[in-house]
């Protein structure tokens, strides 16, 4: 599960997986904690701090697709495994607000992975245990002449 | 199943993933999934997988990359359904 997180193509400050708590084939557990000193904070909203539904949606890709994918490519030959990615959709419903420093864990079920899509069914957990953002995720892996 | 038949299940399956409305007026063989329906790459999965699940077929890699019309998907099922 380490050699995953080493795998991944973010970086601080956009990097949105601290652990990856369960994986297998079909599903994946992970948490993060939302740094209070983001800078995003400062803005979203003036004096009342709420992470963005933008950079929830990004820790549940991050973890729900993403990690599930390299996870399913590592398993398959060198040339993918050096593959780009790109997110290609997402329909997500924000259900409670999650406030700077708080811990959430993601979990994602894989809905299919074919043709070089993989679409996920994902969930946000916050400390408390009660769901605070659910929705479908998808990516593709771009193929070698899209890249560069 | 007749041609017609065919496509109008191609069409029906195709429908929520069209963001040229126009496209779905003058559908025929010749009507091509990315330019005319502009259906983005990563939603054509999307159809393909309806498309099996409607025809109950399977449909491989290379029959996918080959399927650009609704008369590629039309002649893609009718091989898959003979060959069932």
């Amino acid at each position: 599960m380490q050699e995953i997180l080493e795998q991944l193509p973010y970086s601080d400050p956009f990097l949105f997986v601290d652990e990856i708590l369960k994986i297998d084939a079909d599903s994946i557990e992970g948490s993060y904690t939302f740094s209070a000193n983001s800078e995003f904070y400062k803005g979203h909203f003036k004096n009342h701090p709420v992470t963005p539904g933008v950079i929830l949606t990004e820790c549940m890709a991050q973890i729900g697709v993403v990690c599930l994918g390299i996870h399913l490519l590592n398993k398959e030959d060198d040339d993918k495994r050096k593959a780009k990615i790109a997110l290609t959709s997402t329909d997500m419903e924000f259900l409670k607000p999650v406030y700077p420093g708080e811990k959430v864990k993601v979990v994602s079920t894989k809905q299919y992975f074919r043709f070089n899509k993989l679409k996920c069914r994902v969930e946000m957990f916050n400390s408390e245990d009660s769901l605070v953002c659910r929705g479908t995720i998808s990516g593709m892996i771009l193929k070698n002449k899209y890249e560069e | 199943m007749s041609d017609k038949e065919i496509i109008n299940k191609i069409k029906k399956i195709v429908e929520p993933y069209v963001q040229r409305l126009e496209g779905l007026k003058n559908f025929q063989e010749e009507t091509d999934f990315l330019n005319d329906l502009q259906i983005n790459s990563a939603n054509l999965v999307d159809v393909v997988l309806d498309v099996e699940d409607e025809f109950d077929i399977e449909i491989d890699n290379d029959s996918m990359e080959g399927m650009l019309t609704v008369g590629d998907a039309k002649s893609i099922i009718e091989r898959k359904l003979m060959t069932r």
